[in-house]
């Protein structure tokens, strides 16, 4: 059996699985401040009766460490930072001491200029003046050479923990957002050990003896072990859990729009070739822009419980949630009243559904039930809107050849998915106005934490190799060594992809699901003067979101399973 | 976070998979570690910097430029389509009023490439500014425009596109011509009948730095452009003037180009030449992108800069001093000098020797422009080269009066195509080009 739990900003929702099929699915408010109760509660009602040591994994999505950091419970940070010549780099002092040591190592990873270590020994003074625990060590190009944030950290000589290398977190250049996300580990790394081992411990006392793995953002998965040196990755899972949940309760080959629709906002994704297609750089945290590896997502301010208002003699709907929809008591109409009244929905009171709708037909001067149908339109065309709009957006991606510019991949919908609350009313209606199909999965309500339960490891690494300088980096493994000068493509390749899958085993996947990639390639002659003095080969490979280990395809889940 | 004073739009397109061949400067590497810097600096993620992929420039945006021989489709590359098509992109965020100022980032350069082309000199083959500026026109009606040249090599062929046209002034700030390839570009090359005094050239001695550039755009090209009063600046920004430019001899610096940036204050920049890739590109085009969006550059600095190691030698200083007082005596007395020139003559003729320099091609060519008094003039050109083409060119300029349009579609009609291998006619009032082949 496998358990999914998708603990939300409101509720928890739990699903346990065996065999692809669904045996439970239980969802539940909860108080953010007591969320291992929750969890415990959540748990209890899903495994009631059964034998919890058949458990074979829990697989679990939090917002903990969001939340901390939206609501900056975070711990304080201490950030040696050195950036060189460029941008002037005072925008990027987050942390609540920011030391600039005066270093430089330049775009091929060649040290120009060493840095001073008594500018560490300052800081490290400094950070224990002021108590402070956690750090955070990024230099420019550390990527390129990691060596002055490993000397660093050295010379802090374990007074402090953790100390978050910028390097380690990802591999992609972008300097002020290797700052953010080395912060942000740094900040909420108290916070979520604490819940790890609070939880694992939980786990413990109900008798539960499974491995637990945290989803990503990027809809894969990591062992709660290697979560607590990398809490900043299980920042905004939730979305990506519902994505994965979409693609195993309907899976799709084709490009495909995917749309939660919830209370007051909606989530719009995609899958490229049946894949969750990701943020091109990193996640958006708050005001921090991260190289958090993540499933792209886009939220809408339109929802089922949105208020719907007449202003100018048209409808406008959100982008606020003044409460509930009117037909559970609520103060203003809602789309979802205007579903109960066209017989699409079924809660409440349909009573109170009308009458609201009839307040905003007395304005409008319309029937009641035409305003309902305008709702459910203008709802379409919104979702449409901003479907278009970020088709666009993707699709204009910078591109760097010419052949990618001329013949380069679109994405080109030919499906939607849609799950949430208001799904199946509103399915019609942006089917209509996308013209493309638009399925509503079975079991789309626990799509999340399914997502949740069936997500696999996954894993990325670059390798940078230059023949020139005779080195070879990978950063997110912190591996810098000499190459000689017959180091090729093909080399650069087949050791990324031994990497990459060594890497997705540490972070806790099992053999069976270790299907690595190469994603990027380049190889570029370099020329001095008149002669070719080596190469510059960077490759970047992945294990990339899919599912694991539920002994059968998604199809499956359904039939017997279902509730 | 950032936030850019301008509005900045960046089309950055390093074209990865084009070359002209593996171990010529103009190769896939060239704009690798400035990709690599502008990453790592975040650029993308300041507020107010939009970036564009290119668009792909039509065969009709470059009949409206260039005489292609014997045709476009022979000559140009969809790389070349798309170093064209770039700059457009660029220049319709700024018309459309999507962003302040833009800038493209693009290979390959054009300034070298003239009005006749026969194939690919000074690593060019179409001029990019010109077929941006050109489409500008089309799109968005009659500008006043200066094209500052500050690429380290003379612009000759924005200077022969330009050469007869007084709505488009061009400045060429560069090595001194008797120093380094293509060898022209001395003040004495001042414009045609129809706009002499528009065409600028300001040739620097080797080793003019930082000091000599911002003089020299201070005292000179700045009074120029207050005077001439545009309605839009270009710069086609070279970044070859840089003191570790292998191929040319300045000690321009990252510091001054985003200065020189700042002072000129253009609405499209466009890259030219600069093949130092590794230790001048990635912090020039770094400073040239935050002077453009407003932001503080100071920070930009070569890892190798010293400013004592590149100081200009001292006699450069008096040098420009004397030559930029007597390009501006030269530009304030330009109409008087035009009426001694041009009075009582009909037609003015030109004759040039072009060399194209990567295909190793000689051109011997021959321009008559026509001295009318009610227009700028019916341009003629006859050129043959080592290819064993020789043909008629026929331009009738934006502005022509209704005789010169007469005039230039007799001459494409009347020309009997026996005597060449190929008679062209672009006819820019109602935006037409016919060839016969």
């Amino acid at each position: 059996m496998i358990i999914g739990l998708d603990v939300g900003g409101t509720h928890i929702d739990a699903v346990l699985l065996r065999g692809g099929h669904v045996l439970e699915v239980v969802k539940i408010p909860y108080n953010p401040s007591t969320i291992l109760e929750g969890i415990c509660e959540v748990i209890n009602k899903l495994t009631q009766k059964r034998d919890l040591s058949r458990i074979e994994r829990v697989n679990l999505s939090t917002t903990i460490s969001t939340n901390a950091v939206l609501e900056g419970r975070t711990s304080p940070v201490g950030m040696i930072l050195e950036s060189g010549p460029g941008v002037d780099p005072s925008f990027v002092a987050c942390g609540k001491e920011n030391f600039f040591l005066d270093g430089y190592i330049d775009h091929r990873g060649h040290e120009v200029a060493p840095f001073r270590e008594a500018l560490v020994h300052e800081a490290s003074r400094r950070f224990k003046e002021k108590g402070i625990s956690a750090v955070g060590v990024v230099t420019k190009f550390s990527v390129r050479n990691p060596s002055h944030e490993i000397r660093v950290k050295e010379l802090l000589d374990g007074d402090f923990y953790p100390v978050t290398m910028g390097h380690a977190l990802s591999g992609k250049l972008n300097f002020p957002r290797r700052v953010f996300t080395a912060y942000l580990n740094s900040a909420v790394y108290e916070r979520f050990t604490s819940f790890a081992s609070a939880i694992r411990r939980a786990f413990e006392d109900m008798g539960i003896k499974a491995p637990i793995n945290v989803l990503k953002a990027d809809g894969g998965t990591m062992s709660l072990k290697q979560a607590i040196s990398l809490p900043v990755h299980t920042i905004l899972s939730g979305p990506a859990a519902s994505v994965m949940g979409c693609c195993i309760l309907s899976p799709a080959s084709e490009d495909a729009v995917i749309m939660d629709v919830g209370g007051t906002t909606t989530d719009i994704s995609f899958l490229a070739g049946g894949v969750p297609l990701l943020e091109k750089q990193g996640i958006r945290i708050g005001a921090y822009p991260t190289l958090v590896r993540a499933i792209f997502s886009f939220s809408i301010a339109l929802g089922g419980d949105s208020a719907v208002k007449v202003a100018d003699g048209r409808v406008v709907i959100g982008p606020r949630r003044e409460g509930p929809p009117a037909a559970l008591g609520g103060p203003e109409p809602t789309p979802s009243d205007a579903m109960i009244v066209k017989g699409l929905l079924d809660f409440g009171s349909r009573e109170r559904a009308y009458l609201a709708m009839k307040e905003l037909g007395f304005v409008l001067k319309m029937e009641p039930e035409v305003v309902a149908e305008i709702i459910l339109e203008k709802m379409g065309d919104m979702i449409k809107n901003a479907v278009d709009g970020l088709l666009m957006e993707l699709n204009s991606r910078p591109v760097y050849t010419v052949r990618e510019l001329l013949y380069g991949k679109r994405i080109e919908p030919r499906e939607v998915r849609i799950i949430g609350g208001p799904a199946k009313a509103l399915a019609p209606v942006i089917e209509r106005k996308l013209k493309i199909p638009c399925v509503v999965p079975d079991n789309y309500q626990a799509a999340n934490a399914i997502g949740a339960a069936l997500s696999r490891t996954t894993a990325e690494i670059t390798l940078i190799a230059d023949t020139a300088r005779g080195y070879i980096t990978v950063p997110e493994l912190g591996i810098r060594q000499k190459i000689d000068g017959s180091f090729t493509l093909k080399r650069a390749r087949s050791m990324a992809l031994k990497l990459v899958e060594e890497r997705a085993a540490i972070l806790g996947a099992s053999p069976e699901d270790i299907e690595a990639e190469i994603i990027e390639e380049s190889c570029f002659n370099m020329v001095r003067g008149f002669y070719t003095v080596g190469k510059n080969i960077r490759v970047k490979a992945q294990v990339k979101p899919g599912l694991t280990g539920y002994g059968g395809e998604g199809r499956e889940i359904d039939a017997e399973g279902r509730k | 976070m950032l936030k850019a004073v301008n509005k900045l739009g960046l089309v950055f397109f390093p074209a990865f998979d084009w070359a002209i061949s593996p171990t010529h400067p103009e190769r896939e590497e060239r704009l690798l570690y400035t990709l690599d810097q502008v990453q790592e600096e975040g650029v993308a993620d300041i507020e107010g910097v939009r970036f564009y992929n290119p668009s792909v420039a039509e065969k009709k945006d470059i009949e409206r430029v260039h005489f292609c021989v014997p045709d476009i489709s022979s000559l140009v590359t969809e790389s070349h389509m798309v170093s064209a098509g770039g700059a457009i992109t660029a220049a319709r965020a700024v018309m459309e009023g999507e962003v302040r100022k833009a800038f493209a980032v693009v290979r390959p350069p054009g300034h070298h490439a003239h009005r006749v082309i026969y194939g690919d000199r000074g690593f060019c083959i179409i001029n990019v500014e010109a077929v941006m500026l050109e489409y500008v026109r089309r799109t968005y009606g009659p500008r006043r425009v200066v094209i500052v040249d500050t690429d380290c090599h003379h612009g000759d062929g924005t200077q022969d596109i330009y050469w007869n046209d007084r709505d488009t002034l061009f400045i060429s700030i560069h090595q001194d011509g008797r120093t380094l390839y293509p060898g022209t570009g001395f003040p004495e090359e001042f414009g045609g009948p129809g706009a002499f005094g528009y065409t600028i050239n300001i040739p620097l001695p080797p080793q003019t730095g930082e000091e000599g550039f911002l003089y020299v755009i201070e005292n000179l090209v700045l009074p120029i452009i207050k005077d001439y009063s545009p309605d839009l600046i270009v710069n086609s920004a070279g970044q070859d003037n840089h003191y570790t430019d292998p191929i040319t001899n300045m000690n321009f610096t990252a510091q001054g180009y985003a200065k020189m940036t700042q002072r000129l204050n253009p609405d499209i920049a466009v890259l030219e030449g600069g093949y130092s890739i590794e230790g001048a590109l990635p912090y020039v085009n770094l400073g040239i992108i935050l002077a453009l969006a407003g932001l503080d550059y100071s920070h930009v600095k070569e890892p190798d800069y010293d400013p004592e190691k590149i100081r200009q030698p001292d006699w450069i200083a008096e040098y420009l001093k004397r030559l930029c007082e007597e390009i501006y005596r030269r530009w304030v007395s330009k109409e008087d000098a035009a009426k001694k020139m041009f009075e009582g003559k009909d037609r003015v003729v030109r004759k040039k020797r072009i060399y194209y320099d990567t295909i190793a091609v000689m051109e011997e060519q021959e321009e008559t422009i026509k001295v009318c008094p009610a227009c700028s003039g019916l341009i003629t050109i006859k050129s043959e080269c080592d290819l064993g083409y020789s043909i008629l060119a026929v331009t009738i300029p934006r502005d022509a009066c209704a005789r010169c349009i007469d005039e230039g579609h007799r001459a494409y009609r009347t020309a009997d195509p026996g005597d060449y291998s190929g008679i062209y006619l672009q006819d820019k009032v109602n935006d037409e080009y016919c060839a016969k082949i």
